[in-house]
């Protein structure tokens, strides 16, 4: 709290706070919360363990689990897919060059990832987890970390005794006095030796989104060639550069699917692309749709099994594929239902749908989009 | 001074962006002499003649199809997923201090949700008399204030801690917005809610969380929040968008942007922080010894040259040349700006457009005149605790490299003889 003390300084902060008795009165709106609702709600836990329930589970158990819901991000050694968080490693990097900060190297207290896991993951599917589960997952990435041995076990009433090897690893913002050399006269003149000069650019770099690039060559075609005649040599030249920009062509190219939607019922795709929102954390569909952590799902009604190119799916999905598996309406329906019911190991951590009104306005808006 | 530097030789792309902006220079400095009369006047032209939309074409404006440039964009590489990304205001097409919401850059954590004000509930639990829950129209019958602030990202400008990144005002300074927020002081919350229990309130905490599945829960010391912080409805006079935290967002002025939690939906007064994923794992800032800073609220005083930028080149001739930008202090309000135009070796104070105000963007003019000379352009913001913008290198002797928040340098945009600009970094 000493950031605190720091703060008070100011006097007219430090008069509020003595006034605390002297409350204006209120104003009698809102209503009393119920200790129920308060349950619900009141998820944070502290690092000294004050909100933490009841429950325990261990590592093994957490490595199916982590398998299941969590390794298509974080990989199943906790390593990180792409760009998701790295879990685990980073030991003793923080003092180098590009620190390596997962929960193991960095994260001072075990109550946050407890706290974070059981309220935000799986990613999409957000408290879907049992306490139980969470306890487990939260050992499997202490034992991803070298923490803990794999029989370990955690819970409620070991919880505090996991050493954060970070711990001690933070200070409080000390700005206000290892940077008050800022608190200064502004020099206007000389302030420099000698001439500056340039000793780094971006553009060497050049990792700027390419939109901005495309819209210059948009104005080099439209200043050498104001009227009509732009695909010429000229567009064949910065046709790398433009395809960013040719996105307000694209339009036409669109027009094709619309003539399959016409036989759908144009209040079913809405209320689907509503429900889609469930599916988008992982699914893209349309025109520019890329496999994400889940595969394309454009003409998914219909097509075989494990087939979007470019997706590694499960094993048990590719295998289903392989022997048959076409994705009918009765087998997306029956999937949708239960998904790791209707296949165990499924990578897809969703818990499912459970009203069919939901199924069919899902797949009815899937249907929209052909191929 | 490009001599003294020794560059690669420039791609193709480059070469184009450069001929682009001359091409474009030469169609729009015509005005000076006119070889000929000039058409769009001696000519009835087609809007003169017939007649425009009527009141009924657009019951909610957008901006007329000329401006369709001038709007938020991401960096795909820098995330993950869209879903948890960020992305940018275009800063250097805009002008005066208001950003409009609909290009106000946007950070998610599990993605804008949409919740409705008859769903929307807002409870307050923890060291209170009384545990309350509010409805929307309960925080509409409650005094509220009009105020101007802006919202930055802690991680604004970070991706250019090591070195010259993004080459536009947009991308290494786009993390912010300011807007005119009508709201409620928290404080006249938490007062209908009964702080007495809370005792003695020196050590105690609020812990704001959203409604979203990143709940993105941060904890406030009791002093700020009861100093001036809002609760918020409304934006620029209308009602927040979905992705500033439709219906009801915090305002935690001055402080970084991840605190101004969306989609509020719980305040617990607690008597220690929480120390959740975005305190401790996010918004920390290492040092170079490997230890890190936590509780870093503030963002410092900051400037940059919205335009000449290289989004924004100089395409007119030579001769008169407006230099703008913004600046913003977490701390207080900006007193005063200066313009560099060699890289920081002399200074020149700016105009500020209007004097500052506290925790809110000021916008900056300095009216000079540019005869195609290369310059090395920087901005430096002073705010009323007597701090002035540091250079990059001041910044990385006290933090080293390893930093990504807080980045509050002075920017270096290099303008070219032909009014093309590039970020850099000078000696």
């Amino acid at each position: 709290m000493s950031k605190y003390r720091n703060l008070i300084i100011t006097s007219a902060l430090a008069a509020t706070l003595g006034a605390a008795p002297a409350f204006a009165e209120k104003f009698g709106l809102g209503r009393t919360a119920l200790p129920e609702e308060i349950a619900a709600w009141d998820l944070d836990i502290s690092p000294d363990g004050t909100g933490l329930p009841v429950g325990s589970g261990n590592a093994f158990d957490g490595e199916e689990l982590f398998a299941d819901y969590c390794a298509i991000c974080h990989g199943d050694f906790a390593e990180g897919v792409d760009n998701w968080p790295k879990l685990a490693g980073g030991m003793d990097t923080l003092d180098h060059e590009d620190p390596l900060k997962t929960v193991g190297s960095y994260w001072p207290f075990l109550s946050t990832t407890f706290d974070y896991v059981r309220r935000s993951m799986p990613f999409g599917n957000a408290q879907t987890l049992t306490d139980d589960e969470v306890y487990a997952i939260v050992a499997y990435i202490l034992y991803s970390n070298d923490l803990v041995d794999d029989d370990f076990e955690l819970s409620n009433e070991n919880f505090l005794e996991v050493e954060m090897p970070n711990a001690g690893g933070f200070i409080v913002d000390d700005r206000l006095t290892s940077e008050a050399h800022f608190v200064r006269e502004p020099c206007m003149a000389d302030c420099k030796e000698g001439t500056p000069e340039v000793v780094m650019r971006a553009m060497v770099l050049d990792v700027t989104p390419e939109e901005t690039k495309a819209r210059k060559v948009q104005e080099l075609m439209d200043a050498t060639k104001p009227d009509a005649d732009r695909d010429t040599a000229a567009v064949a030249e910065t046709a790398v550069v433009a395809e960013a920009a040719t996105e307000e062509a694209e339009p036409v190219a669109e027009e094709a699917p619309v003539e399959e939607v016409v036989a759908l019922d144009p209040e079913m795709i809405a209320k689907g692309e509503k429900v889609f929102k469930k599916c988008k954390a992982c699914h893209q569909v349309g025109e520019k749709a890329k496999n994400k952590t889940g595969p394309v799902l454009n003409g998914i009604v219909g097509a075989p099994a494990g087939a979007v190119e470019g997706f590694k799916y499960s094993k048990p999905m590719a295998a289903a594929g392989e022997d048959g598996l076409v994705w009918t309406e009765e087998e997306l329906t029956a999937f949708l239902t239960k998904p790791k019911a209707y296949m165990k190991k499924t990578k897809m951590s969703f818990a499912g749908l459970k009203k069919e009104a939901d199924i069919d306005a899902v797949l009815t808006y899937l249907k929209s989009f052909g191929q | 001074m490009s001599d003294s530097f020794k560059a690669k030789s420039p791609s193709r792309r480059q070469f184009l962006s450069g001929a682009a902006a001359v091409g474009a220079g030469v169609v729009a400095g015509t005005t000076a002499k006119a070889a000929g009369p000039d058409p769009l006047i001696t000519q009835v032209q087609d809007w003169a003649s017939g007649t425009g939309d009527g009141v009924d074409a657009t019951p909610y404006g957008l901006p007329i199809d000329y401006e369709s440039d001038v709007v938020r964009r991401n960096v795909e590489w820098l995330t993950a997923d869209t879903i948890s990304s960020i992305n940018f205001t275009p800063i250097h097409a805009l002008d005066g201090t208001i950003t409009p919401q609909g290009c106000a850059f946007e950070r998610h954590h599990s993605g804008a949700i949409e919740l409705r004000k008859q769903d929307y509930r807002l409870m307050i639990n923890g060291l209170v008399d009384n545990p309350l829950v509010f409805s929307y129209e309960d925080l509409e019958r409650f005094p509220r204030e009009n105020r101007v602030y802006f919202c930055e990202c802690a991680a604004n400008t970070g991706m250019e801690w090591a070195g010259s990144q993004l080459n536009g005002a947009q991308f290494t300074h786009g993390m912010i917005h300011n807007m005119e927020y009508s709201g409620i002081p928290l404080r006249t919350l938490l007062e209908e809610a009964g702080l007495n229990a809370a005792g003695d309130l020196k050590d105690k905490w609020v812990y704001v969380e959203g409604a979203d599945a990143s709940s993105n829960g941060r904890s406030i010391p009791m002093e700020k929040a009861l100093d001036d912080v809002l609760v918020a409805f409304k934006a620029n006079g209308e009602a927040l968008r979905k992705e500033h935290g439709y219906p009801v967002r915090l305002v935690v002025p001055g402080w970084e942007g991840n605190m101004w939690v969306k989609w509020l939906r719980r305040i617990e007064v607690t008597d220690q922080a929480v120390e959740s994923r975005e305190e401790t794992s996010k918004y920390t800032d290492t040092l170079e010894d490997g230890t890190a800073r936590k509780w870093t609220w503030e963002m410092d005083a900051k400037s940059v040259v919205t335009s000449p930028s290289p989004q924004s080149p100089i395409k007119h001739g030579h001769g008169p040349l407006v230099i703008t930008g913004l600046a913003w202090s977490g701390r207080g309000a900006i007193t005063r700006v200066d313009v560099s135009k060699d890289g920081g070796k002399t200074w020149e104070t700016a105009r500020l457009a209007a004097p500052g105000e506290k925790m809110a963007m000021t916008r900056f003019y300095l009216d000079t005149t540019w005869d195609g000379e290369e310059m090395l352009l920087q901005s430096r913001a002073m705010d009323d605790t007597g701090y002035v913008q540091p250079t990059k290198a001041e910044l990385r002797d006290v933090r080293g490299l390893n930093s990504i928040y807080h980045n509050n340098c002075i920017q270096t945009w290099w303008i070219k003889s032909d009014g093309e600009a590039e970020n850099v970094e000078v000696s």
